[in-house]
């Protein structure tokens, strides 16, 4: 027996590849969406994943540090070190902003992390050159997609700092490169107002009456430096000790140190659900349409194509071809088509996913559902086109 | 002929589908979970290392003198500016004095009153000596003439009398010019405390100095103690330097230092550490330093500038050192990925002395010649399948 659906690409099969590949690229844009939305999500997770943390302890009353401001006392990781289960506690700041490198400027994360150590939660975790922070001030450790070289010298608020390690996947929630830079200058650079602010608001200060007081010298100088010290971190990043649970450390911490904790399942939950919620559901729901939309256009296609052969359909008929034969034939060239749409599609969304400014993710798991749905997408619609088939006169093939 | 142009058909779309194919192929091994993990690595090497203390601190002055006055006052007179330098026992300014200078006069007035009082009381104190010796001459010589019975008691009873009237005359005369001495005393004491208040008046350098500020100008009011110049002594400018807690270790007094200016860019200046605080700062948990510069040029640097500081410790003798990239923490245990055999195992490690370039002694977990991962594209784990190369390729690290 012959088979008819490989003759027939055979003898059309410049028609056939063209359509596969016009195909490929629409599944392409699908599964690159797919990869977008991954991408989001992922980039929320991996904030979770790199900051090593089971616990991160922050402002009472907020859903901090990610999602709300969140501001503590630098010194309450020396209390939180002494709770029970308790294996390491850092301080970490995070702030982002502009971060300037001669002319231009990149948007970035800040964050401020304790240098020399190695190991603690909040240090970037693997680099892919250079090395950590060993300086107390002025080192940075920033992300490839930021696009310093080592040496760099990038300027934070007032302060230069030199590049000296580079990570990979170092985001924040929203895609930001993370720039790591020694504790103190991060607490400094969040609160440091720019030159002309601090003269002001000496002025100010010099001017009110209850600060500066002839009778009381140097009170005027205590009040400016306390004006300009920051005592702050945004959040403490716990890791506990093996054996425990997260939420048997959390619970005394809430409860004697009066500060809201929250393990990684409910701070993966505020990420997830509220912080990139939007956006996120703004790419599915695009995604959503895009598959329908695809989905569409396969089944036009395929439709299309058995109609251009109706005449030979007929023939096949007059002559008696088998009902079962050329739905057959219908349904093995659509796959065809499909399977064909599929590989050039993934080729394509493979090799444009790194040129995209954001992560894109493109998931194995994705790509097998992907082929399955484009196969079930084919397979009906050949339904509707070995419907028509079905139906032609095989009269029509003599007849105009 | 026909076969022939199915056969060349065939061939054409085996020559589209094998390339896509294959490309398919490479493309789901080389960016799936089948991906080998690209990895750089380096061996575990003896090194001695040179650890290095890093901090910040800036230019102060050992000996700052505020000059003000010990009353509240007005400012009569600065006579040096931000800048100058002055010598020790110079003139700098003077407060205004305001009835000072009359009080003085009318106290000198004063003391040449009691001066005149003292000069009456002794000429009364003499009058009174001689009529004393006067009144006992004539009492002894009507003894006598009692005694020879030529005269009467009663007369020699006057003259008793009149000799005991001039003896406490003379004894008041001479309380008198004892007062009026006191007296003297008193207001010439007086006079001179005023004159040395007149003179704490004037504003004078205790030692030689440079005035780096000028805080009240002539006519402004100041109350004790509030500083109308300040002066520093120039050749006793130091750094206090505040180093990180954590990585302070070693230091210690002389040890040599770099000192870099703000302002100065790259310029390296040379110092010393003249001694480490007894006290730390226990809130920002930071060690205290001051560390003096070897030589100053005569262009000072600014007090108040920031400055970085380098402190050299003594070089550790060899041991197996790492970069610092390599160590990292998994599952709570704190140790590298070693390679063995192409496969991947993690040592847990022990850490000694750091350099600031980034270099870590090994104490335990590792001997020399080990492979130890540096970089990795992402995060490592035990199935990670791993490929070693010289460089992650540049943009896709």
């Amino acid at each position: 027996m012959i088979n008819l659906a490989g003759h027939d690409i055979q003898h059309a099969w410049g028609k056939f590849i063209f359509t596969g590949v016009g195909l490929g690229l629409l599944i392409g844009v699908t599964l690159t969406m797919a990869g977008v939305y991954r991408g989001m999500v992922d980039d929320a997770m991996v904030l979770l994943d790199n900051s090593a943390a089971d616990l991160w302890v922050v402002q009472k009353d907020t859903l901090g540090p990610y999602a709300e401001p969140s501001s503590l006392q630098d010194d309450l990781y020396r209390g939180l070190l002494g709770m029970p289960g308790v294996a390491r506690a850092a301080n970490v700041t995070y702030l982002t902003m502009q971060v300037r490198q001669g002319e231009r400027d990149v948007r970035a994360m800040v964050v401020g992390v304790v240098p020399g150590g190695l190991g603690e939660p909040g240090q970037p975790r693997y680099l892919v050159d250079g090395r950590h922070i060993t300086r107390s001030h002025y080192e940075a450790v920033a992300d490839l997609t930021a696009g310093f070289r080592l040496g760099d010298r990038l300027r934070i608020r007032r302060n230069e700092y030199t590049v000296v390690g580079l990570t990979r996947r170092m985001v924040s929630s929203g895609g930001d490169p993370m720039i790591f830079v020694p504790l103190k200058d991060a607490q400094e650079a969040q609160f440091l107002k720019d030159n002309d602010a601090i003269v002001q608001q000496r002025k100010r200060t010099a001017a009110n009456p209850a600060f500066n007081r002839p009778e009381v010298p140097g009170l005027l100088d205590a009040v400016t430096h306390s004006q300009s010290a920051n005592p702050y971190v945004n959040t403490v990043l716990v890791q506990i000790k093996p054996g425990v649970s997260p939420e048997e450390v959390a619970e005394p911490i809430r409860r004697w140190k009066r500060l809201q904790v929250y393990t990684r399942v409910q701070m993966q939950s505020i990420l997830i659900g509220k912080l990139i919620a939007t956006s996120a559901r703004q790419i599915g729901m695009f995604l959503v349409i895009l598959a329908i939309v695809s989905a569409a256009i396969v089944a036009f296609i395929i439709y299309t194509l058995t109609l251009g052969k109706i005449r030979e359909i007929a023939v096949l008929k007059l002559i008696g071809t088998r009902n079962r034969t050329i739905a057959g034939m219908i349904l093995q060239q659509a796959v065809g088509l499909g399977v064909l749409g599929f590989v050039v599609g993934k080729i394509a969304a493979t090799f444009w996913a790194g040129i995209f400014p954001k992560y894109v993710l493109l998931l194995p798991g994705d790509a097998v559902r992907g082929i399955v749905a484009v196969v079930v997408m084919c397979a009906l619609a050949s339904l509707l086109a070995i419907h028509a088939a079905l139906k032609v006169d095989p009269a029509e093939a003599i007849g105009g | 002929m026909k076969r022939l142009h199915i056969q060349g058909r065939t061939l054409a779309m085996i020559g589209v589908l094998v390339p896509l194919l294959a490309l398919f192929v490479y493309v789901a091994i080389r960016s799936g979970p089948l991906a080998p993990v690209l990895v750089t690595a380096t061996t575990v090497e003896n090194q001695s290392v040179m650890p290095a203390l890093f901090g910040i601190g800036t230019i102060e002055a050992r000996y700052t003198y505020r000059i003000g006055p010990t009353f509240a006052g007005r400012v009569r007179q600065v006579s040096v500016d931000v800048g100058d330098r002055v010598s020790a026992g110079q003139l700098l300014g003077e407060m205004d004095p305001v009835d000072l200078d009359d009080r003085i006069a009318a106290l000198e007035a004063a003391l040449k009153r009691a001066e005149s009082q003292v000069t009456v009381a002794e000429a009364q104190a003499g009058d009174a000596t001689a009529r004393m010796t006067y009144a006992e001459t004539q009492a002894q010589r009507y003894e006598q003439l009692v005694e020879a019975r030529t005269a009467s008691a009663e007369l020699l009873d006057a003259k008793r009398q009149e000799r005991a009237v001039a003896e406490t005359t003379l004894a008041s005369a001479r309380a008198n010019l004892n007062a009026v001495r006191h007296e003297q005393t008193r207001v010439r004491s007086d006079r001179d405390a005023l004159v040395k208040q007149r003179a704490n008046l004037r504003l004078i350098a205790p030692a030689d100095g440079l005035v780096v500020s000028r805080d009240a100008e002539p006519g402004s009011t100041v109350v004790a103690g509030q500083p109308v110049v300040e002066i520093v002594a120039p050749a006793s400018l130091w750094v206090n330097v505040r180093f990180d807690q954590l990585s302070a270790a070693g230091l210690r007094a002389d040890l040599p230092a770099q000192i870099v200016l703000r302002s100065e860019g790259g310029r390296k200046l040379v110092g010393r550490v003249l001694r480490v605080e007894p006290l730390a700062d226990s809130v920002t948990e930071e060690i205290l330093a001051k560390v003096a510069f070897d030589s100053l040029s005569k262009a000072l640097p600014p007090i108040g500038e920031l400055a970085e500081v380098t402190v050299t410790l003594p070089a550790l003798p060899s041991a197996p050192t790492l970069p610092n990239a390599c160590v990292q923490r998994m599952n709570g245990d704190f140790g590298v990925w070693l390679i063995e055999n192409g496969s991947l195992r993690f040592a847990r490690i022990k850490t000694g002395a750091r350099d600031l370039d980034g270099r870590i002694q090994i104490l335990d977990g590792l001997q020399p010649g080990d492979h130890v991962v540096v970089y990795s594209r992402r995060m490592l784990d035990r199935r990670a399948r791993v490929k070693v190369v010289e460089r992650l390729p540049e943009g896709l690290r």
